[in-house]
């Protein structure tokens, strides 16, 4: 079977602009939440999110560019801009192109586009719209661009699986390079759903924090919504390797499961499954295992069910290894999620060092593991698994070895 | 007023329940007529819309909630302050 290695990596999200900064916030445990700067917030309840301040999209797109890119799609643009350089492909007068695709997750696609077109149709009572609306606001939107802007002429196409698009979406990279469908996959995801629209529909859900993410605190009393994007190159390694290229992680496995269970709830078997399949996949035994960027919302439910999830697979090690939730600090991206996650795993392998859990206030004996609380700490890492469990019971985890 | 502040929670929970209203017993907890967390969420929802007012719950800490949700009655009792509150 054919080696996956990640040979570039790109993002913009609360707490930078690209990777350098994200990891530089992971490290000093930086908050990237804020009161949100959005339009009718005074009719919002819930005012504070991960929200990507100091974006001007004039001064990255021409005119017709913007015209064309959704908020998701400016984001998506702008973190495959930071990964295809680092790569050093290039794709476009290149055979390469015919063997490179892009697959990338979002849960709501133009979620702005969306709203703001609403707002004009129904609340402004115009009978006009724009002539690109649906062009941006398709979910696949982001990945057509990636396309078009780097001449990836393989398998491409969107996933849309809540909270763990991203993940599947690179799971599924990693399987097509694996296979042999592809030589390189851009991949990741992207979100931007925070809006009027977009913050009032997860209000009604009664899920979300008014004040922090604290994830694994007893305290904990919510999720908060981040925006942004996570855009890496998965690349076959034995053509990265020709190429000398520099390889900032091996993917080693993938596993996907389904809860069949509730809508909302999480499920602890689901989530096991998800996680013992990856390891299974990778085909290496729990302890190796160093580091579990956990799914980690914050909400009640969720952490007390990932925690006992990870004790079910894991067994006596699980007492022994770290898992840390960077949603703390740069909130939930929803489809986007796992793709800027995936840093702080990057981060542990690369650096050695484990991105924190903050706003870790107060043990929750439900969630007894070592959670990294608060400051980041260095350790040496082999082995790293990311966790991505969605509404609607779809679970995908991946899992990354030091190169 | 409190008479049907009470009849129309005690609607509100039959329907979510699909329980007739003469089976939705005051002293019965949300959990005993078969409702689950979505079905609450859902039911504080109607609340608010049948009443007009705004209800103090987050699903991750009900008991923090300042709303108290043991029972039907104790429901009625904490929408009865509410309407009183929220309409004064």
């Amino acid at each position: 079977m054919r080696r996956v290695v990640i040979t570039g990596a790109g993002t913009i999200n609360a707490l930078a602009h690209d990777v350098p900064g994200t990891y530089a916030a992971f490290r000093e445990g930086r908050c990237g939440i804020t009161e949100l700067d959005i339009r009718d917030m005074e009719r919002l309840s819930v005012r504070i999110g991960g929200q990507v301040h100091g974006w001007n999209p004039e001064t990255q797109f021409n005119r017709q560019q913007i015209a064309l890119y959704d908020r998701f799609t400016q984001f998506t643009l702008l973190a495959a801009r930071e990964a295809i350089a680092q790569s050093g492909l290039t794709f476009e007068a290149d055979h390469l192109g015919l063997e490179a695709g892009v697959v990338l997750g979002t849960a709501g696609g133009g979620v702005n586009t969306w709203d703001e077109n609403y707002r004009s149709v129904y609340e402004e009572g115009k009978n006009r719209v724009h002539p690109f609306v649906v062009p941006k606001l398709m979910n696949n939107a982001a990945a057509s661009h990636v396309s078009i802007e780097y001449g990836l002429r393989g398998p491409s196409f969107t996933v849309a699986t809540a909270c763990a698009s991203s993940n599947h979406a690179m799971g599924l990279a990693f399987n097509m390079i694996r296979s042999g469908m592809a030589t390189v996959m851009v991949t990741g995801g992207s979100e931007s759903m925070l809006c009027f629209g977009g913050v009032k529909a997860w209000e009604g859900l009664r899920v979300m924090s008014r004040d922090a993410c604290r994830p694994f605190s007893a305290n904990r009393n919510g999720m908060v919504q981040g925006e942004g994007a996570g855009v890496f190159v998965f690349e076959e390694y034995e053509h990265a390797r020709a190429r000398g290229a520099v390889m900032l992680a091996e993917v080693i496995g993938f596993a996907m499961s389904s809860d069949a269970a509730d809508i909302v709830m999480p499920n602890k078997a689901g989530a096991s499954r998800a996680m013992a399949g990856a390891l299974r996949d990778a085909r290496i035994p729990p302890e190796a295992v160093g580091y579990i960027n956990a799914h980690g919302t914050g909400t009640a439910a969720n952490d007390k069910t990932e925690c006992a999830a990870v004790a079910d697979v894991f067994g006596h090690h699980a007492d022994r290894l770290m898992i840390s939730s960077t949603k703390s600090m740069h909130g939930h991206l929803i489809g986007g999620t796992g793709a800027v996650e995936l840093l702080a795993c990057l981060m542990a392998l690369q650096e050695g060092v484990i991105a924190p859990t903050i706003g870790y206030e107060e043990p929750d004996p439900e969630c007894a593991l070592d959670v990294v609380p608060n400051v980041a700490r260095e350790a040496k890492v082999d082995v790293v698994l990311s966790n991505a469990f969605a509404f609607g019971g779809f679970n995908a985890v991946i899992a990354l070895r030091r190169v | 007023m409190a008479e049907s502040v009470r009849d129309k929670v005690i609607a509100i929970i039959a329907e979510q329940a699909v329980l007739d209203v003469a089976d939705v017993r005051p002293e019965a907890t949300l959990a005993e007529l078969g409702i689950d967390s979505l079905g609450l969420v859902e039911s504080i929802f109607a609340i608010e819309e049948a009443f007009d007012i705004t209800v103090p719950f987050n699903a991750n800490e009900p008991a923090q909630s300042n709303f108290d949700i043991s029972s039907v009655a104790a429901i009625i009792a904490a929408v009865e302050k509410l309407v009183a509150e929220q309409k004064a």
